[in-house]
């Protein structure tokens, strides 16, 4: 299954490697990670998606909290949650491929951001299946290049992750 | 400043090795006399013999080496000590700070290098930022789980023309770690419920009682509940090797009646335990009759291979201070049918007992040694008292079935690594920390030549440490393994063009002796450990054909699966 854990972790150099170097060393996949100072700037916020089952998501979970810096953290994927990814995507769009990219474009909410004679570049948000299914609507050969943010997520409700 | 806040955080000994990056803090070494520092033949074997010290006191052992390639010639000790959660302070010199990432001369990433065989790691960035580190260093290594913390220092920050105030820091707060300091009341009442209940229970005890200082709440426990026990290889001591309820250890060489008891439990309470694979034999032919207990300090090796029933974070002592005070009414209420259980489950024990898995299987005809002879002739000679380190292969093995341990932090072994060279250099470290105490090296011709020039060392500091070089003239163990699964095919197991050892400890100026047949075994033995003031080497030459039993069936095996002796298996 799919987890989306957000982590606290001291803004300090060297604790992102120890992150992504437990995931190597314990054989974990990443599916994505992205990684920003938050408000308080003593503290980066770190999502992580990975694809685990129960157990390991439990192992997951507890050798993350075990490396010095990791403050907090918890598995969005428990509860209500908001998650969200950033793409920008750049399109072949000339002749009648212009109208059509448009068009899936706009169905998608997606926004123009940088136009030429012969290319869109898009920007898109939602969630994961969201931008996959945009990807799988467009013809593959005006695909130029696809750049994303890998996910974000906070819980819905009450509920925070805060020192 | 780094060395007096060594020395305001008590260290009394350093072990380490010069270098040009730590010629600094050596110059500081040099102009005090409050820490005694160890000069090694090879920095593998200060993080051993830093080991080996925290091993047998309970406290850090600290390591000092260079940049570069004293650095990485530390990592193997290092990660020995991590996988037995080991406390230890490794400081390494680093380049100057403007050099670092320039592939400067003796330039090594430590904090990268290391990284997975730490529990933490720090650089430091300012000078001013040390007496704080090493106050965390301490703090993290020495807290919860223990395990090693490098320090990474650059030269410039130790500099002695940059002056600093300096503070050193009575206790330090660090919001991102707090280990559990008591387990909790729920979970522990209801391992209560379960242990006033069952059956047929396993008390398992492991290396977290021994490092958890907790070995004496450990015995209370089991001498109330009347319960069987058995220790892990890093756990052996924790319960007495020689009291009734003790069998053995369990595992891939474990007795058959620990084997066997854990197998067809019904309630097995693993303390400070981590159900290692040398452990489980196959994780789902593990105890399949049993509910699960599992104690331990760390969360992540709860329910890790095997899933706990009953899961209590906590430090070993405090919760088993808990745990007693709430069986002692449980015990004393136990119903007729209760004890009349547990007095059959103690019958089958004692069947299995009498199996005597471990009686010696020789031709009395023949004058050879056989390797566990040695080992007992060892425990003769000491009284069962002594300080024990070992090496790795069948001699680690034979000590661990042969010398029972009736004292925690008396059995010093490389159980999670395996690291060979270990033992003469841990023997070193204990001797440092006891110099009054008897401390035996238990080892192989093998791994004694993987750190064989620290004899050199051990005459410089008059370590008069006894080695016992179980000399079976090759890697036994490895050759087990070629018998047992490769048809006798004994590829480069095989220890050709030894040395004389005896010349070669006594050009170090050393004492030594050789023993080729069964009648010298016990007088020579007695002699050795009769001097004193001295290091003695007894090379004594065993059976070259020996193998260690029992030995778990894999793969595909459960923990009643054994063999039991050549061909013979359950
Ligand atoms: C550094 C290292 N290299 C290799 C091994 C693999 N190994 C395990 S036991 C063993 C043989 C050890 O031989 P010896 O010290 O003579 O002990 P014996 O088994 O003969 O008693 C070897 C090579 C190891 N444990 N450690
Ligand atoms: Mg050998």
């Amino acid at each position: 299954m799919r987890r989306i854990i957000s982590v606290l972790i001291e803004n300090e150099p060297g604790a992102l490697s120890r992150v992504i170097g437990l995931f190597a060393q314990r054989n974990y996949n990443i599916e994505t990670l992205t990684v920003a100072p938050t408000e308080d700037e003593s503290l980066s916020r770190l999502t992580l998606s990975i694809l685990a089952g129960n157990e390991q998501a439990e192992q997951i979970t507890k050798q993350l909290n075990k490396l010095i810096e990791v403050v907090k953290l918890i598995d969005l994927t428990e509860g209500e949650h908001i998650e969200r990814e950033l793409m920008l995507i750049k399109l072949q769009a000339a002749g009648a491929q212009r109208a059509e990219v448009k068009r899936t474009s706009d169905i998608f909410r997606g926004q123009v951001v940088d136009v030429t004679q012969s290319t869109y570049t898009i920007q898109l948000t939602g969630t994961t299946e969201k931008l996959d299914a945009f990807l799988k609507a467009l013809p593959e050969s005006s695909v130029v290049e696809v750049v994303r943010s890998g996910v974000s997520g906070l819980a819905r409700g009450e509920k925070v992750l805060t020192v | 400043m780094l060395i007096r806040a060594l020395q305001d955080e008590g260290v009394d000994h350093v072990f380490g090795y010069p270098g040009g990056a730590v010629l600094h803090i050596y110059d500081a070494v040099f102009r005090q006399n409050r820490i005694q520092h160890v000069l090694v033949r090879h920095e593998q074997a200060a993080t051993h013999m830093a080991d080996g010290y925290a091993r047998s006191t309970g406290r850090p052992g600290v390591v000092l080496v260079t940049s570069g390639p004293g650095a990485t010639n530390a990592i193997t000790g290092i990660a020995t000590a991590y996988m037995d959660s080991i406390p230890m302070v490794v400081i390494s010199g680093q380049v100057q700070s403007h050099l670092i990432g320039t592939d400067s001369f003796q330039e090594t990433d430590m904090v990268g290098v290391s990284r997975p065989v730490v529990k933490h790691s720090y650089l430091v960035r300012t000078a001013s930022e040390i007496p704080e580190t090493i106050k965390k260093a301490f703090h993290i290594a020495t807290s919860g789980r223990p395990g090693p913390v490098v320090v990474d220092i650059p030269k410039d920050m130790t500099d002695p023309t940059n002056l600093f105030d300096y503070n050193y820091p009575e206790k330090v707060t660090m919001r991102s770690y707090s280990p559990a300091t008591r387990g909790h009341t729920g979970q522990i009442k209801k391992a209560i419920r379960l242990l006033a209940k069952c059956e047929r229970p396993m008390i398992y005890a492991g290396g977290g009682v021994v490092q958890g200082d907790a070995s004496s709440q450990l015995i209370e426990l089991t001498r109330l509940l009347g319960f069987p026990i058995t220790n892990t290889l890093m756990g052996l001591g924790a319960f007495p090797g020689t009291d009734k309820q003790f069998l053995g250890m369990l595992g891939m060489h474990g007795t058959f009646e620990a084997n066997n008891a854990m197998h067809h439990s019904d309630l097995v309470f693993a303390i400070g335990a981590r159900f290692d694979d040398r452990i489980t034999n196959t994780v789902s032919k593990f105890c399949p009759y049993a509910e699960i207990i599992h104690l331990d300090i760390d969360p992540a090796s709860i329910s890790k291979t095997v899933k706990a029933d009953v899961p209590i974070v906590g430090p070993v002592d405090t919760v088993l201070d808990e745990m007693i005070k709430l069986l002692e009414p449980e015990v004393a209420a136990r119903s007729e049918k209760q004890q009349q259980m547990l007095k059959e489950w103690w019958e089958q024990i004692e069947g299995w007992r009498k199996q005597d898995c471990l009686a010696v299987n020789r031709d009395e005809s023949e004058d050879i040694i056989k390797p566990q002879e040695a080992v007992q002739a060892v425990y003769k000679a000491t009284n069962g008292k002594a300080y024990v380190t070992s090496d790795v292969g069948q001699h680690q093995m034979f000590a661990a079935q042969y010398y029972p341990f009736d004292a925690p932090r008396k059995w010093i072994n490389s159980g999670g690594l395996g690291t060979m060279g270990f033992g003469l250099p841990a023997a070193m470290g204990v001797q440092v920390a006891f110099p009054d105490e008897q401390v035996v090296c238990i080892t192989g011709e093998g791994s004694i030549q993987m750190n064989i020039q620290e004899l050199s060392t051990c005459s410089q500091y008059g370590l008069p440490i006894k080695i016992i070089n179980v000399n079976n003239q090759s890697l036994g163990m490895v050759k087990q393994w070629q018998d047992m699964q490769y048809e006798g095919r004994h590829s480069h197991s095989y220890m050709d063009s030894l040395p004389d050892f005896v010349k070669l400890v006594e050009s170090y100026g050393h004492v030594g002796f050789r023993i080729e047949s069964r009648d010298e075994l016990e007088p020579i033995m007695a002699e050795a450990m009769a001097i004193k003031n001295k290091l003695v080497f007894v090379d004594i030459l065993v059976d070259p054909s020996e193998h260690v039993y029992p030995m778990l069936i894999a793969p595909n095996g459960s923990l009643r699966d054994m063999w039991l002796s050549k061909g013979v298996r359950t």
